[in-house]
């Protein structure tokens, strides 16, 4: 097997934010968390509910790209229910986010002033919803002081510092789970839960990263590499869950 | 009782500066026949209520709307719609910019006439900074969390898309998802839809499970056969989106003297099936 690109390292850490997440929804959008998803369901995760993006829950892992409608129905998701299974915080989302900052506030909405923005954006979506309700984790595949910033411009996502405002009542749901980047991975495992490295992709560093990041991050003494794929793991990407090399198109070999 | 109308007619239920909600999702059956029979009246002002998708982009672009209540504006396979993009960035449109479980609230506490539904869904963000006007309420029992009260979102009209219906309004989806069509019906004061086909009300049955017979005739005021009504977006089984013709679109959004070439043969038409038939050309240049 050859060694692993950057875009599987990325896939693997996307996996393992999602290693003890059992039976519940995992919503993974944009390509690389899909991979993620798919592959800890094939491997140590088998649980997890995956749907096919449309409206169907879907019990078998197909290739990304697959024609929707190709997978084995095992349940109905309708956007009526996710709403509901938002709410009921048995989901883990992995969402992009246009700006994140260290409390992981998350910016989906627009650039600039909002009544007049510079750029709008997505909107807000599920943001607010999903973080004051389940695991909320962030895939950005362009990690730069543009996306890593001070200060977002406007709070779609909640993070912690806009959640513990609102009381250990009114908290108690929330929780960013991990950050994954094209350079590293990041969690909140702090005691003010301001962003800490958690690893390094091999070929990136601690520096490129500081460099590439808009704000102070916590950066333990010894920082682990993040983990290399295995050998099943890598057959799984490239041979089942991703044959199109889709990965490649959002995140350059390295 | 027969409730068969015309578009026209649902057109003109419409006064400037009403409320109007349009049902479906993104680019996926959207009631496209309505919209630009709209697009040709005169009506301004407008209020749209939508989990926006192209006709959001086109209403703005036609300087009909006034404000947008929404969670996004998407054309899903592309996924920032392009004139609703610039009807924000020039300041020309209000924005209420809510999360999407909100917009299902303030729908349903519309359709069971409650002045407001809470949820958490909001708190912490700037949905509440941006939107001051957003009040919470304490949990009057032991718990007493603090929850956001989201508005009851009462609409004056409803336009919603369907595969199948009859005479009389009761109407069917035939396609994965219903979307929050019956909320949008729900919430309105007068509710319409268009359909792919009005058939017999005993071939219903014939062509769906009774699951797929989510609005009867008591939620409908008038209804209209509209073929291939929700082009260019998706309308499964009847047909997918038209992809070629939605990146047209974008496309066209980014050069005004290209979007004034789209308007002319596409918007600024004086009937459907002139639109219809303009889309069919285009398709045929293309297959040759």
């Amino acid at each position: 097997m050859t060694s692993a690109t950057r875009a599987e390292v990325c896939a693997v850490a996307i996996a393992d934010a999602f290693r003890d997440d059992g039976e519940i929804l995992v919503s993974p959008i944009g390509n690389l968390p899909q991979i993620g998803a798919r592959l800890a369901k094939l491997s140590f995760a088998p649980d997890l509910l995956l749907t096919d993006g449309v409206a169907f829950l879907v019990a078998d892992v197909q290739p990304l790209g697959a024609p929707a409608g190709k997978g084995v129905v095992e349940g109905y998701m309708p956007y009526r229910s996710v709403f509901d299974t938002v709410w009921s915080g048995r989901r883990h989302v992995m969402m992009g986010a246009s700006q994140i900052d260290r409390y992981g506030n998350q910016n989906i909405s627009c650039i600039g002033e909002f009544q007049k923005p510079k750029a709008q954006l997505l909107g807000m979506r599920g943001a607010p919803g999903n973080t004051m309700s389940h695991p909320t984790s962030y895939w950005i595949p362009n990690h730069s002081t543009q996306v890593f910033v001070p200060k977002v411009d406007v709070v779609s996502g909640v993070g912690y510092d806009r959640a513990a405002k609102l009381g250990p009542l009114g908290s108690r749901f929330h929780e960013i789970r991990r950050v994954v980047s094209n350079l590293g991975v990041f969690d909140f495992e702090t005691p003010d839960h301001s962003m800490r490295l958690r690893s390094v992709h091999p070929g990136s560093s601690v520096e490129e990263i500081r460099e590439q990041t808009g704000f102070a991050l916590v950066v333990p003494e010894d920082v682990p590499e993040t983990r290399a794929p295995s050998d099943e793991e890598l057959r799984l990407i490239r041979e089942r869950i991703d044959p199109k090399g889709l990965r490649d198109r959002e995140i350059r070999s390295s | 009782m027969d409730k068969r109308t015309t578009a026209a007619e649902i057109s003109a239920e419409l006064r400037d500066g009403m409320t109007l909600g349009i049902g479906g999702w993104g680019s996926r059956r959207k009631p496209m026949a309505l919209v630009r029979e709209i697009l040709r009246s005169p009506v301004r002002d407008l209020t749209v209520v939508s989990y926006g998708g192209p006709e959001v982009g086109l209403l703005c672009a036609a300087g009909k709307v006034r404000k947008v209540i929404y969670g996004f504006v998407s054309l899903d396979s592309i996924p920032l719609e392009p004139q609703f993009r610039k009807a924000r960035q020039s300041g020309s449109i209000e924005a209420v910019e809510l999360d999407e479980g909100m917009l299902q609230w303030g729908l349903y506490a519309a359709t069971l006439r409650l002045p407001f539904l809470p949820t958490r869904a909001g708190l912490g963000s700037d949905v509440m900074t941006l939107q001051p006007w957003l009040r919470t309420v304490r949990s009057p029992y032991e718990d007493g969390e603090e929850l956001l009260a989201v508005p009851a979102m009462p609409l004056d009209v409803a336009i919603v898309h369907m595969n199948r219906a009859d005479a009389k309004g009761n109407s069917q989806f035939l396609g994965p998802d219903f979307f929050f069509d019956d909320l949008f019906l729900g919430a309105a004061k007068r509710r319409f839809v268009s359909c792919e086909k009005l058939v017999p009300t005993e071939e219903l049955t014939r062509e769906g499970s009774f699951l797929t017979l989510r609005i009867h005739r008591g939620m409908v005021d008038g209804v209209v056969e509209t073929p291939r009504g929700a082009h260019f977006t998706e309308c499964p089984p009847d047909y997918g989106r038209d992809e070629a013709f939605q990146s047209e679109y974008a496309k066209a959004s980014r050069d005004p003297e290209a979007w004034k070439s789209f308007e002319q043969r596409y918007l600024a038409l004086d009937s459907e099936d002139e639109y219809q038939r303009a889309v069919a050309a285009r398709a045929g240049a293309e297959a040759r």
